[in-house]
């Protein structure tokens, strides 16, 4: 059981800070906000699977992906090609000129299903589909880079042009893909309303759930012999290299365990929103889930939720009084966190918020002070 | 592709060539300074879009403020502008290595996210002063306007000055780099910082000037882009990612390779841009280069893998 804990949540401080922010998801909020803002931070909470990826791969192995909106956009379509379909039967579609096809193509004269839409008209194909499409890709771009020794900045170069190539080819392949517009007018997953506000909810509570359980896998990884090769390995790789150890394996799984979360979070999203569109693959969200997970510290998993969440608010209350403001704001966020606090809210917490508290508790105690050494530099990037 | 003539095919191949060249010099021109930056110093750039929009402003400053105090002057404002372009995006170089860049240097994955929040802040900075809407100097006469050789193949003078004002440019950064005394220094910073300080170079110095130089290249490729194109606030982020693939297919530490890899990926593009459908031209173009890439990652011409 302790082992149990101690690799599940990082012991009992880990265990302890999991189940605040569990209280603040699931109790807080919903009691706290109306539905439309539920559903907000549901959206939100979608952003932050990609933050607790950008965690492993980054602040973790050390990798920097600047596109993991491709695979959050690839695990939305996959979602999203299914519900349009189910959406399109042929009974609501009859004043198309081909019913049964989703209105998009009926516009750009398609006459029959794309060969790649077919299987996706099965559910059990698409939930794989969310999970196996980024994490294939992923493991084609990672093996033909990382077995090449390519890494750092080039590596950030290209994956950011593979979101630039992603957008790009979906934006214009309008019969196939929707187009501009992206895929819209999901109504129901499995004969089951998603728009009503209990349909929300429910939605709300299941992303909470599966963000815990991506949290709680991530932590297994990071705690097992791998996720301390994949620490030594952003601190110094050829060391891990001469040790013995291939370090392209690792970064190939850590890439593709990224996309398959990033991929379920793209899928929540697209239930959650009821669409999903080019603008949300590209260069500029993939980068904006970079700044979540660093303002929330990119080694802590679960600041990259606060992150996000943090992030999201601030831009949603700034955009509605200020909206000048907002990319100044922005901007400077980006600045401030990466030269003044490179770990982050989760770095400001262990520097500040835990030795004071532990000063807090020392003086509520009336302990008399006593000559022992403090511990407070050691502690560091607990969670 | 089959439907053409042989003769109709070449006046295609021609003028598709040429709107090829135009935008081989505006990607050379942007591809330069950062080759600069990025591949002499290792410094990721994202805000190398916006001192080109810096520069392209200039020009429509120039051009405004010559058009309401100096109408005489209008045929030769526009030299001059290119020059104020150049020391205006230089000067804002400076300062930004001063207060962002220096502290980075050992952390290149941070300078790209800083970077990248700067170039938002003056994307910003450019709406609030110029206007959401994109603006175009007036350029002067002798710019305008284009000529025919034959009956089917039209080619604008604009595109030409362009052309040679990338060559000139081309010229002298190679010249300053590999024939004078500063571009020595430079390289010598860049190959052994240790040394090169040791030896009583002030590579810090050298580096301010080094970044400054190249977004005032930067600066001069916006000045170039204003005859060819109208300015708007994030018409310099529009082309970013293509410059950076630019200089990572050229191979990073390669000027000639950073000219090569600018003609190859304008030219396929600007061809398959006729052939293929809407954007698909420029997608068929990035992933070819992705997959080169792939294979080969350290690009056209260079030797060195690279890790950073």
């Amino acid at each position: 059981m302790n082992t149990l804990n101690k690799r599940l949540f990082g012991g009992n401080e880990g265990l302890l800070g999991t189940l605040f922010l569990a209280i603040i998801l699931v109790v807080v909020l919903p009691l706290t906000l109306d539905i439309f803002r539920l559903n907000l931070m549901g959206k939100y909470l979608t952003y932050a699977f990609v933050a607790v990826s950008l965690v492993l791969l980054w602040g973790n192995a050390g990798v920097l992906s600047l596109g993991q909106g491709v695979f959050f956009g690839l695990g939305g379509y996959c979602m999203a090609m299914f519900l349009k379909l189910e959406a399109s039967d042929p009974v609501t579609t009859k004043i198309q000129t081909t019913p049964g096809i989703p209105d998009f193509m009926d516009w750009n004269q398609l006459t029959h299903l794309p060969a790649f839409w077919v299987p996706f008209k099965s559910f059990p194909f698409a939930t794989l589909a969310i999970l196996i499409v980024p994490a294939v890709i992923a493991y084609v771009v990672g093996a033909a880079m990382f077995k090449r020794r390519v890494g750092g900045v080039y590596f950030a170069v290209i994956t950011q042009a593979i979101a630039l190539i992603l957008s790009l080819g979906i934006d214009g392949n309008q019969g196939l893909t929707g187009g501009r517009n992206g895929i819209t007018d999901l109504k129901t997953l499995l004969g089951w309303d998603i728009r009503t506000k209990s349909g929300q909810y429910t939605l709300y509570f299941v992303s909470v759930a599966l963000l815990f359980g991506v949290i709680m896998l991530s932590r297994w990884v990071l705690s097992s012999k791998m996720g301390r090769i994949l620490n030594a390995m952003s601190e110094k790789e050829d060391r891990v290299r001469f040790s013995g150890y291939d370090v392209s394996d690792f970064k190939i799984f850590i890439f593709c365990l990224a996309a398959a979360i990033s991929g379920i979070g793209g899928a929540m999203f697209v239930l959650q929103v009821g669409f999903i569109s080019p603008s949300l693959v590209g260069i500029v969200p993939s980068i904006e889930m970079v700044i979540f997970a660093a303002v929330g510290g990119k080694r802590s998993l679960l600041g990259a939720v606060y992150g996000t969440l943090l992030v999201n608010t601030g831009k949603s209350l700034f955009s509605e009084t200020f909206p000048q403001l907002w990319l100044y704001a922005m901007g400077g966020l980006f600045i401030l966190v990466v030269v003044l606090m490179p770990n982050g809210l989760a770095g400001l917490w262990a520097d500040y918020a835990k030795p004071w508290l532990r000063g807090a508790k020392k003086r509520l105690l009336e302990r008399p002070p006593t000559g022992e050494p403090t511990t407070a530099g050691t502690a560091v990037e607990t969670n | 592709m089959f439907a053409y003539t042989t003769s109709e095919l070449t006046s295609i191949f021609t003028m598709q060539g040429f709107a090829g060249l135009s935008l081989f010099s505006v990607l050379l021109l942007m591809a330069l300074g950062l080759a600069i930056i990025f591949g002499q110093m290792g410094v990721i750039n994202m805000a190398h879009g916006e001192f080109m929009a810096a520069g392209a402003y200039t020009v429509y400053l120039c051009s405004t403020l010559t058009a309401r105090f100096a109408p005489a002057f209008q045929p030769y404002y526009f030299l001059f502008a290119i020059v104020a372009a150049f020391f205006v995006s230089g000067s804002l170089g400076l300062l930004v290595e001063w207060g962002l860049i220096r502290f980075l240097y050992k952390r290149p994955l941070d300078t790209l996210l800083a970077t990248w929040g700067l170039s938002l802040i003056m994307q910003q900075t450019f709406r609030s002063t110029f206007g959401a809407r994109e603006v175009t100097p007036t350029l002067p006469d002798w710019l305008m306007g284009s000529f025919k050789p034959t009956e089917t193949i039209d080619i604008p003078i604009n595109g030409v000055f362009v052309m040679a004002l990338t060559l000139f440019i081309t010229a002298a950064v190679m010249f300053f780099t590999f024939k004078t005394r500063s571009g020595l220094r430079m390289r010598a910073t860049v190959q052994n910082r240790m040394m090169s300080g040791a030896v009583g170079i002030n590579t810090k110095i050298v580096d301010r000037l080094t970044f400054a130089i190249g977004c005032g290249i930067a600066g001069v490729a916006g000045a170039a882009f204003t005859t060819i194109g109208s300015t708007g606030p994030d018409s310099g982020s529009r082309y970013i990612v293509d410059t950076f693939l630019v200089v990572v297919f050229g191979g990073a530490a390669s000027m000639l390779g950073t000219v090569a890899s600018a003609f190859g990926i304008a030219q396929t593009q600007s061809i398959s841009e006729f052939f293929l459908q809407g954007t698909m031209g420029k997608v068929a173009t990035l992933l070819a280069i992705v997959i080169i890439l792939m294979i080969r990652p350290q690009g056209l011409f260079a030797s060195k893998v690279r890790r950073a």
